[in-house]
């Protein structure tokens, strides 16, 4: 198949390598090195996607990340990607591309009716019209209507990498500057990382012409390029844009690694991401051209005439036959000149400015084409494809020109993204008509053509300073002189005249948003939607606030820029994730027991640590599974696998001291050899955690924490001991892993640990409940505690970690006669419950004090402990506060979590408390559970009206302790 | 993304750290003779200066050590990096970069 618009020769593409792809469900076909932008203008294609909000057609703008138009839905099924730029697809072969926004495609639309409906549709329009009843009624409809691709609905299959890394300088951009820059670095020495968004490096030397060193610029190039990719200290990174620049010289860049490319090896990710510290950063980002703003600038063949320039000489694409020239500066002659000399016809080049140097004149008149000084283009024409223009000459009369081709310039901004990301501020510059870099936060320094200098000399002499090198700048031998410019914010004539290309924003919605009094530029931005679309601006916002200027009579100065903001380029979302996903989310922690768990069945599930739920039996249910195991610790043993409780040494002469502050309770008191339950409050009298505390010796504390706490509660006690108690003599060492604990509980508990054989007394006088032994149990060291979360005789068992199955395995082996049964969390729960004991985190929240759950004595407690202060405030002794009490529910059935016990009737009713824990108990054969009631501890026996979901139920408040409140069992 | 200079391991991103809030906060007590206005403030006012904050971090990722420092809220600039029992040092107008 042909390529009408391909040149016979030239450009960075192989001949010798065709490469077929599809576009719109039609074949065409390209080259290697073409990008699908370059491919689809080679075969003639004009209208490659609809506009946002009026579906209009639109064609290639740009050549890089600044194109608003052509945005692709690339790939099918889970690989599907959503609005990449046509001008950064490179072309593979075999490429699927549709263009997004439109239905059924992009040469018939449905959509397109907004167009003719477009005069009702302004900025604003939606804030207006669909605000009754409530915006969210209108929601789905347009959000459908709107949109851009399709996002794939199946998990990403793609692999995606992160990086860190440092540097001594980082060099954003290979142009001039960039390359000038990166040599005069990494001639001294230093670490370079030099990053280039395209995947060809040399940025403006590979297509603007121009003679470094007696060199073609191309050739300076790739000299440059090949001596720094010789050198260990640099690391050459294309296919890499720098999307962020944050803090301290830290910048995020993303790579395209395999990129869409399917023939690329699988073991390669898609994008990397970079984190990267650097010591330095020399921006040379470069700068992006402008568009004129003048009705139908919108149509397709309507380009940048910086683009029309790239695909000549990067791709020997000429992307018409005839083109009009339309510009207020001197850069946009040299398309006039290449597109000549490409054979291409030039039917005019339209200068907004009368005066225009003669000898710019002469570069395009000697060549015999049509110059219009003080001439602007006020129309265009053309269905899906220009057909030709009108342009209003000086004198104000009007002629028509045939053109298929319109390359437009207004001047180009400077890249400052990164700049304003590092915090530096800008400033307008009237000779440049654009803003660029003025001041510094950070350690960077911006070159050549995103610092705003002109020339090829100016930006090689910019980056070679910036780089620090030794020996002199490179030259420029010969060069284009420093383009001229007149500012042209916006060509007077009735018509649509886009500014905002991708969320088709026109300058009459600027002056919409002005009359409307929406001037500040944060405002416009939001009212319109200017440059909030995926090309975030990039050729529009200047354009966008000079017009606002104008309108308002500030300067542009004055008007300021809307903040540039992180990522400088859309990012797929799979390289932020990285490998973090899955299983690779965070790091599954798996007890010393799991295989012995997962072989007798347990369901297990992740609980910070993967531990088992239950472990039903053959055509058992979890439910049958968990009554089963709680019966067996009333009646039997069980035995559970405690190991994630936290478990915190505190050792020294200071230790008590430190433990009296932390806890409600009094630690210096305890006995060597017993335990004490404690709550740990924070300042505001919050419980954080509970737990048991063992006195090991005089200075010397074993503090028992949650499973959930364990690191929380080692850190909490640092906190205060590093900040506050800067003189106690005191170690805290962390050891919840260095132990497992076995615990065994019921009934038989002591029998069955008897015949395990422990080396100490295990009478109920010798080691008695919350007490505390060590010595041997089956031949293996052991603390054991005799404490109990079941109100059954219990023996927690600690053994060092890798000695826990030899331990497990005796029990089990010997607990047979005992009918011992492992316990799982969910028995473990209902045991608690019936016995009323507290779940941090599923009783208590972020808001309940010791007094909420009946510590009411902690108040009488001498000296001061964390927290104290908060609970002597009156509210918390608010006799209506909410306190902790037991509900008996009427039936089997559990009451729900959460149900809100009611008081009041209809409209008036309010909540009185609601359910933090409940379970079907067995023991009493009906739904139990605990609450927080307010005054609940004075309403023991009182009926009373629960709701939850619509649901109306009723239950009997009583004592938290439901289950052997005297403790007989427990001390046992 | 900040780089902070810990005392005892040398710069590491922000990530390896928590930050704990506003340093030399004196705690009131004993308890019974705080007044609750001043146990409000102490709770809950906390300044929030725009430039030089004084600061305590920890090395959570790394040597769990807390420390404190003095950073500029504007432009992030840390001035000074000291230990829990050192006085706040007085920050002139050429306080060491990062
Ligand atoms: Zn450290």
């Amino acid at each position: 198949m042909s390529q009408p618009f391909r040149l016979a020769a030239g450009g960075l593409i192989d001949r010798g390598r065709p490469l077929s792809f599809r576009f719109e469900g039609r074949d065409y076909r390209g080259y290697a090195g073409d990008t699908l932008a370059s491919a689809l203008l080679a075969n003639g294609v004009r209208l490659v996607g609809r506009s946002f909000k009026y579906h209009r057609p639109r064609g290639i703008l740009g050549f890089g990340p600044e194109e608003s138009n052509a945005l692709m839905q690339l790939g099918t099924g889970a690989r599907a990607a959503p609005n990449l730029r046509a001008t950064e697809i490179r072309l593979h072969d075999g490429l699927e591309a549709k263009a997004v926004n439109c239905w059924p495609n992009v040469r018939f639309d449905v959509g397109g009716v907004n167009n003719l409906l477009s005069r009702f549709l302004a900025a604003g329009f939606y804030y207006k019209t669909f605000m009754w009843p409530h915006w969210h009624v209108y929601e789905g409809v347009i959000r459908r209507a709107a949109g851009l691709g399709k996002a794939p609905k199946a998990a990403d299959p793609d692999r995606y990498e992160n990086r860190f890394a440092h540097c001594d300088v980082l060099v954003v951009g290979s142009g001039p500057a960039g390359l000038a820059a990166a040599r005069a670095a990494a001639g001294t020495g230093q670490r370079v990382i030099l990053a280039e968004q395209d995947h060809v490096l040399g940025g403006r030397l590979r297509w603007d012409g121009g003679e470094i060193d007696g060199l073609a610029a191309d050739r300076w190039a790739d000299e440059a390029i090949a001596a720094l990719g010789a050198m260990p200290n640099v690391r050459i990174l294309p296919n890499t844009a720098v999307t962020g620049y944050f803090d301290h010289d830290a910048l995020a860049m993303i790579e395209a690694v395999s990129g869409d490319d399917p023939a690329a090896p699988a073991q390669l990710p898609r994008y990397r991401q970079w984190q990267v510290r650097a010591g330095r950063v020399v921006l040379a980002a470069g700068a992006i051209e402008r568009p004129l703003v003048f009705p139908g600038n919108d149509r397709p063949g309507v380009m940048l005439a910086s683009a029309v320039r790239h695909y000549l000489a990067r791709y020997g694409v000429r992307a018409g036959n005839r083109a009009v020239i339309f510009t207020n500066n001197d850069e946009a002659y040299r398309t006039a000149i290449a597109f000549h000399a490409a054979g291409g016809t030039v039917a005019a080049v339209v200068d907004t400015r009368a005066d225009v140097d003669p000898a710019v004149a002469a570069s395009v008149e000697t060549l015999g084409i049509r110059l219009l000084r003080g001439a602007s283009v006020v129309a265009t024409r053309g269905a899906k494809a220009l057909r030709d223009v009108a342009v209003r000459r000086a004198d104000g009369g009007t002629l028509r020109l045939a053109c298929d081709l319109l390359a437009m310039s207004g001047g180009s901004n400077p890249n400052v993204g990164l700049f304003s990301q590092s915090g530096g501020r800008l400033a307008f510059d009237e000779q440049l008509t654009a803003f660029r870099p003025a001041q510094s936060v950070q350690n960077e320094r911006s070159v050549g053509a995103a610092a705003g200098l002109r020339t090829l000399d100016e930006a090689l002499a910019s980056g070679h300073a910036a780089g620090a090198g030794d020996g002199a700048a490179p030259r420029a031998t010969d060069a284009h002189p420093a383009a001229e410019i007149t500012a042209c914010w916006r060509i007077d004539a009735p018509g649509k005249a886009f500014v905002d290309m991708q969320n088709d924003v026109s300058a009459d919605d600027i002056g919409l948003a002005a009359r409307e009094s929406y001037r500040s530029v944060e405002h416009l931005k939001r009212y319109t939607t200017l440059g909030m679309a995926s090309d975030q601006g990039k050729t529009s916002n200047v354009n966008a606030l000079a017009i606002m200027a104008g309108l308002t009579g500030q300067g542009i100065a004055e008007t300021g820029t809307t903040r540039f903001r992180f990522p400088f380029v859309p990012v797929a979302l799979g390289a932020f994730a990285g490998r973090a996903h899955g299983e690779l989310l965070r790091p599954l922690r798996r007890l010393a027991l799991h295989d012995r768990h997962v072989a007798l069945g347990a369901i297990m599930e992740d609980y910070g640590w993967l531990r088992p739920s239950a472990y039903p039996r053959a055509g058992e249910t979890r439910f049958e599974a968990e009554q089963r195991e709680a019966r067996a610790v009333r009646d039997g043993v069980g035995i559970f696998d405690g190991s994630p409780l936290g478990k915190i040494e505190v050792r020294g002469p200071d230790a008590a001291r430190l433990l009296d502050f932390i806890y409600a309770s009094t630690m210096s008191t305890l006995k060597v050899g017993k335990v004490r339950y404690g709550l740990m409050l924070n300042e505001l009298g919050v419980v954080i955690d509970d737990g048991v505390c063992a006195r090991l010796g005089e200075d010397h504390f074993l503090v028992g924490a949650s499973s959930a706490g364990a690191d929380r509660i080692a850190a909490w006690l640092e906190e205060w001991l590093q900040c506050e108690f800067v003189d106690h003599d005191v170690l805290v060492a962390p050891v919840t892993t260095s132990w497992s604990v076995v615990t065994l509980t019921g009934p038989h508990a002591r029998d069955l640990l008897a015949e395990a054989g422990a080396s100490f007394p295990l009478g109920p006088e010798a080691f008695p409940h919350m007490s505390f032994q060590e010595g041997m149990v089956a031949g293996i060291e052991a603390r054991v505690m005799r404490v109990s979360y079941t109100g059954e005789t219990s023996y927690e068992i600690n053994v060092p970690t890798g000695r826990t199955a030899e331990l497990w395995d005796v029990l089990m082996r010997l607990g047979g006669r005992y009918g011992l049964t492992p316990i799982g969390i969910d028995a473990w729960n209902l045991l608690r419950l019936e016995k009323g004991y507290l779940h941090i985190g599923a009783d208590t929240d972020g808001t309940t004090t010791p007094l909420n759950i009946g510590w009411d004595h902690v108040l009488r407690r001498k000296g001061d402990f964390v927290g104290k202060r908060s609970l002597m405030l009156a509210l918390h002794r608010d006799p209506a506060r909410l306190q902790f009490v037991g509900l008996r529910a009427e039936g089997t059935e559990p009451l729900p979590i959460g149900a809100h016990l009611v008081r009041g009737k209809g409209a008036d009713r309010a909540s009185d408390g609601f359910v933090t824990s409940s379970a079907y108990s067995p023991v009493f054969g009906r739904g139990v559970a605990l609450a927080l009631v307010h005054g609940g501890t004075g309403r023991i026996g009182e009926t009373v009206a629960l709701e939850h979901d619509g649901r109306r139920l009723t239950a009997t408040i009583a004592q938290p302790t439901l289950y052997d409140p005297e403790g007989a069992r427990l001390n046992g | 993304m900040l780089q902070i200079s810990c005392p005892w391991c040398g710069p590491r991103d922000e990530i390896e750290f928590r930050c704990g809030g506003q340093s030399h906060v004196i705690r009131p007590g004993p308890p019974e003779e705080v007044d609750d206005a001043t146990w409000g403030r102490y709770l809950s006012e906390k300044i929030n200066p725009r430039g030089d904050h004084l600061e305590r971090w920890l090395h959570a990722a790394g040597c769990r050590r807390w420390f404190n420092v003095a950073r500029d809220t504007a432009t992030h600039r840390i001035r000074a990096v000291y230990h829990m029992v050192e006085a706040a040092p007085a920050i002139g107008d050429e306080g060491s970069a990062r």
